[in-house]
């Protein structure tokens, strides 16, 4: 691999790795969430700084050219990281299903027991 | 109070209504007039028009969802509320009037008298009914021919919304194992793999007379794909996930 894309591909996992801890660290990315970018900046790194390893993978997976098997490895992540957020949004919305349900429920229980005792819903407390 | 009014007083009607102002009302009124002993309950799905105002003007019990969730989840939140204050049985009819309420004791009828869990009302034994569109007929064909292929027992209606259940059924629907998202076939093979009974009973269902469908679009070809996907993976589950507790 040539010396300025070394660089570069370290340079860029380095960054994901830097840039994610300080997502989490600042509470803007939950650590649920940031266990993929890294695991990935740590894979990349690796991988750039053991070129054989890398060179031994492109072949095990037939790729023509190491950074064939990283541009795959990133668009494996990617796939991965879209997968993990449709599963989070099918729960998310399961949570926001029942919450709506609940809400209903409640809604007419509180207007009932208001109703009961004959308070006016939009008088001040 | 005689025996048979004190049982249909322990009955809920639930009708899942979204944007239906103009129906609903007429809707209530008509299930009162042939079974006045029942509770009748509206899940407002996040109207837009005065359909809560409507059905609470009428005399029904109103839930209002904070915004539009679905037909699904607008059923399975009047199963959560039927559930909650302990109503033996249920009965499942459509805000629109196509489905005509005096067919209410005849779908309930093998149910109260325990021989069936689940009474699905099916326009297809009942002469009077409408025809529905070709479209509709050959997707009700397909899913007619597969259901009843998959549980082992003719079922002529498979898509019918107009159905009456026991406590039990009503149970197990308020759990996640109820598919929400067009519960139709997939929700026939999830109750003949929990073990409950399914029966079909005649009923009337006249064509909506707006011609209002909540299968416009290319929504048919998605409720295809959906419907046979959520069959595969039902199919596909440990009997353990449909044990019922």
């Amino acid at each position: 691999m040539p010396f300025k894309q070394q660089v570069f591909a370290l340079l860029v996992s380095l960054l994901v790795f830097v840039f994610t801890i300080e997502m989490v660290r600042q509470k803007r990315l939950r650590e649920e969430y940031s266990v993929l970018w890294l695991f990935t900046s740590c894979i990349m790194f690796v991988l750039v700084i053991k070129y054989d390893w890398l060179v031994t993978l492109t072949n095990l997976i037939g790729a023509a050219l190491p950074t064939s098997t990283l541009f795959t490895g990133s668009i494996v992540f990617l796939v991965l990281l879209g997968v993990q957020f449709s599963i989070k949004i099918s729960r998310l919305s399961d949570q926001v299903k029942d919450l709506v349900q609940e809400n209903a429920i409640l809604r007419h229980q509180f207007e009932k027991i208001v109703k009961a005792q004959g308070t006016d819903l939009d008088s001040k407390p | 109070m005689r025996s048979e009014e004190r049982d249909l007083a322990k009955v809920l009607v639930i009708i899942p209504a979204y944007n239906e102002a103009g129906n609903i009302g007429r809707v209530v009124a008509a299930i009162r007039r042939v079974v006045p002993e029942c509770d009748i309950l509206v899940v407002n799905d996040g109207s837009r028009d005065g359909t809560a105002a409507a059905a609470a003007g009428a005399g029904a019990i109103v839930l209002s969802h904070a915004f539009n969730m679905g037909y699904g989840v607008t059923i399975q939140t009047g199963y959560k509320f039927a559930h909650c204050h302990g109503y033996p049985y249920v009965v499942q009819i459509d805000a629109d009037g196509q489905h005509d309420p005096a067919f209410i004791p005849r779908l309930l009828a093998p149910v109260m008298a325990g021989d069936t869990d689940f009474a699905l009302g099916s326009r297809f034994l009942e002469e009077e009914s409408y025809r529905p569109s070709f479209s509709r007929r050959l997707g009700i064909l397909f899913f007619r021919k597969l259901v009843t292929h998959l549980i082992g027992r003719s079922v002529t209606d498979p898509t019918s919304g107009y159905q009456a259940f026991n406590r039990e059924v009503l149970r197990f629907f308020t759990t996640d194992v109820f598919p929400c998202d067009y519960p139709d076939a997939d929700m026939l093979i999830t109750l003949n793999l929990a073990g409950f009974r399914i029966r079909e009973v005649p009923v009337r269902m006249y064509a909506n007379p707006t011609g209002k469908t909540m299968h416009s679009g290319t929504k048919p070809l998605y409720y295809m794909f959906k419907m046979c996907l959520s069959i595969f993976v039902t199919l596909l589950r440990n009997r353990k996930f449909f044990r019922r507790t």
